[in-house]
């Protein structure tokens, strides 16, 4: 597989952005209203530039973000979701796979590739949210098993960058195994002694929450980022009233002990580099 | 007066004949011994005709009959009473969905866990129907880890309709609950088992599900959700369960097909619950047979094939 040098424009284009914008030319900012041009949106990480929201961006976005240079290879692109059950609920499951990847350009929910930040190796395994949610089948699961493989031959660290519903329905019982899958493998990532980030943003919940993303090493989490086992809307039918205000935000979960920080879109490079250096020795 | 589910009227019907007989025969001196022994094949044979033919929807209701056994009763028949149940998270506080404890299995001390459900309104209450908070599932490694410290197999029972979705179980860490769970359970190096014995219900059953062995009992399901919410979330509509149940292949036998259990567990004719005793004979013997197998391994060998088990789950395409 060869070394991918990506060109920064383009690249780095949140995947909201687009809608909201129809000439592509202003950002609207969801939670402070403010209006900035598209180019310097993007140019902070899709970050808004008054409020600090954090734009949902995608696998490409994150990997342009923190590999060096842009340089990565990517590994196992060519896996892709099977349907063994001939699932069929008001569209086929293989009609709702084309037509996400048609419609995304990407093969499944997660990408993983190698490269290096701040001059570390690293794996990064990032899910697209874009993807039917973001869920999690056989090819995600599969997908974090090999990078996790691939952290072992390399020896090098893994970072997973969460972002998703939970499991992929229409595979069942098969998206609930790789719950115990990825972390299977992850106790063989701990035995090699190589550190696993993870990095969970907006939205984690359900099954990958319940797996891999609570984890890592170190969780940490984007700002204001919702995570939680049960999505919200469960919460509030199960209690019966209105959920307090930050429920299930990445500071929510900071607070309970759950992330070990917060760590804004804009740093994530120099704070990962910097958690990098202290694990090496 | 035992309770009967819809697909079972057949069932009900013959077994009010049978008694309607015995009445008769106990009021006059009507011989009536012909047709007792006539309707009591008669409720065999249709009990066998309908539990062949259960539809994977049927099989689900079947799973929640409010008189199967639940973890305690396994436990304390299995162990001839010599079950001790041990409470609590050393944290939190001790969650009523999940229990445990020793117990002693023919001279054999075992480790058994699971979801518990309560055996009346009340008590169905008190157990939060058998759905676990953290601390449920923290209970349960805690007692796993006391069972690899003093090399005694573990056992656990599945029966939950889901992980409880509230705000406190939020607070507490649900998903990390779960998750540890999960990675703890792979490196245990005692023999783990792992059966359904009615409701698999998504990560709240898999958070005590790593086994070396997983098996199902005959009348359960397992899946990522239940049947109601599938149809609820891909349907927009609670109206779909029973097409729900039949696309998410959850029956044990679409399980072991699929190559995610590793076997299924047969019950007495008609349902555990028509007799809990018989029950738990072929329980003890299915256990035992397992956990004497397991025990040849090597500890790290058992660890190995568990992981590469559970690795190995999972169809995708590769071009
Ligand atoms: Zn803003």
């Amino acid at each position: 597989m060869g070394w991918f040098k990506r060109n920064k424009e383009g690249i780095l284009t949140p995947t909201t952005e687009k809608k909201e914008t129809p000439e592509g030319l202003w950002y609207h900012c969801p939670d402070c209203k403010n209006v900035v041009t598209s180019e310097d949106h993007i140019a902070n990480l899709s970050v808004c530039i008054q409020c600090g929201h954090h734009d949902r961006i995608g696998s490409e976005e994150y990997f342009s973000i923190l590999f060096d240079e842009h340089f990565y290879e990517e590994i196992n692109a060519n896996l892709t979701s099977a349907d063994p059950l001939n699932f069929v609920d008001t569209k086929k499951y293989f009609e709702r796979i084309e037509a996400a990847m048609e419609k995304t350009k990407l093969n499944d929910a997660i990408r993983t590739a190698y490269g290096k930040t701040g001059g570390h190796n690293i794996v990064i395994a990032c899910m697209d949210f874009q993807f039917i949610g973001g869920s999690m089948g056989a090819v995600v699961g599969e997908k974090i098993s090999r990078a996790i493989d691939y952290c072992i031959n390399k020896n090098a660290p893994l970072l997973i960058i969460s972002k998703s519903g939970g499991a992929r329905m229409m595979e069942a019982a098969h998206s609930l195994m790789q719950m115990a899958k990825t972390a299977a493998k992850l106790t063989l990532l701990s035995k090699a002694r190589l550190p696993f980030i993870s990095l969970l943003t907006d939205p984690t919940t359900g099954g990958v929450t319940a797996s891999f993303s609570m984890l890592g090493d170190l969780n940490i989490a984007e700002p204001k980022a919702l995570i939680g086992f049960a999505g919200p809307r469960v919460v509030k039918e199960t209690i019966g009233k209105d959920l307090p205000e930050g429920f299930q935000t990445a500071e929510f979960l900071l607070e309970h002990g759950f992330i070990d920080l917060i760590v804004k879109r804009t740093e994530l490079k120099e704070k990962l580099s910097l958690i990098l250096s202290f694990f090496r020795n | 007066m035992p309770t009967y589910l819809e697909f079972e009227t057949p069932i009900k019907e013959l077994h009010d004949q049978l008694e309607k007989a015995k009445e008769i025969s106990a009021e006059s001196n009507v011989d009536v011994s012909k047709t007792v022994k006539e309707l009591e094949k008669k409720i065999k044979e249709k009990t066998a005709e309908i539990y062949e033919n259960l539809s994977p929807w049927q099989r689900v209701l079947a799973s929640r009959h409010l008189e199967r056994p639940y973890t305690l009763a396994y436990a304390n028949a299995l162990t001839d009473g010599t079950f001790l149940e041990l409470h609590g998270d050393r944290n939190v506080k001790d969650d009523k969905a999940i229990v445990g404890g020793f117990g002693m299995m023919d001279g054999e001390t075992i480790m058994f866990i699971g979801h518990q459900k309560g055996i009346n309104t009340k008590m169905r209450q008190y157990r939060n129907f058998g759905m676990a908070n953290p601390e449920g599932y923290r209970k349960a490694l805690r007692l796993m880890k006391l069972a690899e410290k003093f090399n005694k197999p573990i056992v656990t029972f599945i029966d939950t309709p889901g992980a409880f979705p509230g705000l406190e179980a939020e607070e507490r860490g649900q998903a990390e609950a779960i998750a540890k769970n999960l990675y703890e359970m792979f490196q245990l190096k005692v023999p783990v088992i792992c059966v359904i014995v009615g409701e698999g219900a998504s990560g709240g059953a898999l958070g005590i599900g790593i086994g070396d062995k997983v098996l199902m009992l005959e009348n359960t399901w397992y899946s990522v959700i239940s049947p109601e919410s599938c149809s609820s979330i891909l349907w927009r509509s609670w109206d779909f369960k029973e097409t729900a149940a039949s696309a998410l292949k959850l029956t044990p036998e679409n399980m072991l097909e699929q190559k995610l259990i590793d076997g299924i567990i047969k019950e007495p004719l008609g349902g555990a619950h028509t007799n809990p005793e018989e029950m738990f004979k072929i329980m003890k013997v299915e256990l035992k047979k397992h956990i004497t197998k397991l025990k040849e391994l090597d500890p790290q060998k058992r660890i190995d094939k568990r992981i590469k088990k559970f690795c190995s789950m999972g169809v995708f395409h590769e071009t």
